[in-house]
């Protein structure tokens, strides 16, 4: 039985460590690629170790961008991305951790239909609505704006339904003894209410950052100018070009870069989330 | 402190259900008043009237000279301990207590010397910094107290505080609560479907059921003279045996057997024995109970019997020491004797 299990164990790692290495191996070539000059992709091979020209690429990709395929400096990108992800997942939790709120401590006329209007617009994810949302933001004069950019991304009903949810975990005597205790509905959201949903918050940022953050069909409509444009959609604009090599070593240096903040915002909020669910009990 | 006064205070819910019917009840001013009764009675229904927790259908609830129908919990100057303490779980066990404070604008050092206070009285102080998560069920049970203390309000509202704790913790903390409310003597209400806690708790208790109120009155009274046989059964354990039985002649009859009943009117009737009333006699005795015995339940200090006179199921205690055939003669003094009409179940008499 020992051998066996020594065997399976073996195995087991030999999957896992064959696994990652598929998953890892494009990531290492982007990153391998981004330190070689123009000249080493003309062979057609890609090379495997490390060039010599790391800062040259990403100073230029910062600095000036890539004027032959119109992409901005990156630095112009990645700011018009990361305004755009904030936006979109700051917006959006406050939006539904707020009509949550309503929805489940409030009796108003109409409420149902309330919950009922939010729900449709869950069978009515961007990419179907994109026709007409772009007219109305076109006619609102909103193209080529962060406005034009985030708003039509930041209403939808999957985060109301997700703070519902929670909401309804928590135990309604914590409402009543608020209640007793003075506090008026607003002072509960406050005190009680939110920082129970901390961990929820904090899940729910760091998937809708990276949704923002790889938005590309929206931000291709809405965008003309390269003032506005995001990381993503400038990655494919410079591998998009006619009669000409693409400039890999660029393009991956730019896709280098793009994967830094989300990595980052998945490092800093696990920690929040994993030290969240220690602390609070509902 | 203050008295509380309800008036024909009557409940309806949303869907039709009536599960409060028009009570009348006036408790003084540092009273503890415990309202007992089985699941689904409306006690706590009632208690969130008074709480404010409950919209009141019908009726008035009155704290002080105040009808406060209309007026917000928090302004009703009580303060409620729930069944499952709803202390806010990402406060510390100071914060909790401080928090209704802090919202009625007390100033910071009269907080922290109020719940120094609290903590003192509760022995709550070695953990005031802990989360609710980090403390046993007791602990809990002690912090959600001294959040109501801490308050200091007209008076203290219970809806069954102890239900989550073992049998031995819950005896202990029945004793520090009415140590607690003596000292302090703020007016409470305990709901309660225990009716050892009622008994052991209450200077009165409201016997509900059904959402109407079917005794008030303290426990001695209530014990002594159930007044139905629904009171009778609930109050008391073991419970009181309730058996058919007939009245002629000043005597109620049971089979053979027959108790004296002086004044009570021919007719048939319900008898109550008390199990702990019924005594053992010397056998052939003139009208005694012939009890078939089916088995026994040693209780330590005492022995429950268990078996039926005339085909009717009846429970008696006995000392351990005694030793039993299979048949015991027994017999009840006339104050043990209890009788309820056979239709209505209200007491005769
Ligand atoms: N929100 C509600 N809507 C409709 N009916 C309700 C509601 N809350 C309680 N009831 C009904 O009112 C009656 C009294 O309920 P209540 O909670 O006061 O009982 P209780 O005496 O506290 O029982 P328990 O000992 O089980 O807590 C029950 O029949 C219950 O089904
Ligand atoms: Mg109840």
């Amino acid at each position: 039985m020992v051998e066996n299990r020594r065997f399976l164990n073996l195995l087991a790692h030999l999957v896992l460590i064959l696994g990652v290495a598929f998953v890892a191996f494009p990531v290492y070539i982007a990153l391998i690629a981004s330190t070689h000059g123009q000249n080493d992709f003309l062979s057609g091979l890609i090379p495997l170790l490390p060039g010599h020209d790391t800062i040259r690429n990403y100073s230029a990709m910062m600095t000036q961008g890539l004027a032959s395929s119109g992409a901005p400096p990156l630095w112009l990108m990645l700011g018009n991305s990361l305004i755009m992800a904030l936006s979109i997942s700051i917006g959006k939790i406050a939006i539904s951790i707020i009509s949550a709120f309503a929805i489940v401590y409030f009796r108003f006329p109409g409420r149902m239909i309330a919950f009922w209007l939010i729900f449709v617009t869950l069978m009515l994810p961007v990419e179907v609505r994109i026709l007409p949302t772009y007219k109305v933001v076109a006619e609102l004069g909103m193209l080529n704006t962060y406005a034009g950019l985030t708003v039509p991304l930041i209403a939808s009903a999957t985060a109301t339904f997700l703070f519902r949810q929670v909401f309804l975990t928590i135990p309604e005597e914590l409402m009543e003894a608020a209640r007793i205790d003075g506090a008026g509905p607003m002072k509960f959201f406050w005190d009680i209410l939110l920082p129970l949903s901390r961990t929820n918050i904090a899940a729910l940022f760091v998937i809708l950052f990276i949704y923002g953050w790889n938005q590309y069909l929206w931000p291709l409509l809405v965008t003309t100018g390269t003032d506005h444009y995001t990381i993503v959609l400038g990655i494919k604009r410079m591998a998009d070009i006619a009669d000409q090599q693409p400039e890999w070593n660029f393009i991956m240096a730019t896709v280098v870069l793009a994967m830094v903040p989300p990595v980052l915002v998945v490092i800093f909020m696990q920690r929040l989330f994993v030290k969240g669910l220690i602390e609070t009990e509902k | 402190m203050a008295a509380i006064t309800l008036e024909s205070v009557g409940k309806t819910y949303a869907g039709g259900v009536t599960a409060v019917h028009a009570i009348d009840l006036a408790i003084a001013d540092g009273e503890f008043l415990v309202l007992v009764g089985p699941s689904g009675c409306g006690k706590s229904t009632l208690l969130r009237m008074i709480a404010g927790l409950e919209t009141i259908s019908s009726g008035a609830v009155k704290i002080g000279n105040r009808v406060v129908n209309q007026v917000e919990p928090a302004e009703r100057d009580i303060a409620m301990v729930f069944q499952n303490y709803a202390l806010y779980p990402h406060m510390s066990v100071r914060e909790n207590l401080a928090y209704g404070l802090k919202n009625r604008g007390v100033p910071k050092d009269e907080i922290a010397r109020r719940v120094a206070e609290a903590a003192k009285i509760l022995e709550i102080g070695g953990f005031l910094d802990r989360k609710p998560r980090a403390l046993s069920g007791g602990q809990r049970q002690r912090v959600a107290m001294g959040r109501a203390i801490v308050r200091e309000p007209a008076a203290f509202l219970f809806d069954e505080p102890l239900s989550n704790l073992d049998a031995k913790l819950r005896v202990q903390m029945r004793g520090e609560i009415k140590q607690l409310q003596a000292r302090l003597g703020t007016t409470s209400i305990y709901v309660t479907h225990d009716q050892l806690e009622a008994m052991t708790l209450a200077h009165r208790l409201v016997v509900l059921n059904g959402g109407r109120i079917e005794q008030v009155g303290t426990p001695l009274e209530v014990y002594r003279k159930p007044a139905s046989t629904f009171v009778a059964a609930f109050i008391g354990s073991p419970a009181m045996n309730l058996l058919q039985a007939e009245v002629s002649g000043g005597r109620v009859r049971l089979g053979g057997a027959s108790l004296p009943a002086p004044g009570a009117a021919d007719g048939k009737v319900t008898l109550g024995l008390r199990p702990e009333d019924l005594q053992r006699t010397r056998p052939g005795a003139e009208g005694a109970l012939l009890m078939n015995v089916a088995y026994v339940e040693e209780l330590g200090a005492q022995r429950l019997v268990h078996g039926t006179v005339g085909g009717q199921s009846v429970v008696c205690a006995q000392p351990v020491e005694s030793d039993l055939g299979d048949t015991l003669t027994l017999t009840a003094d006339p104050a043990a004797v209890h009788l309820f009409d056979a239709a209505s179940g209200k007491r005769l008499g």
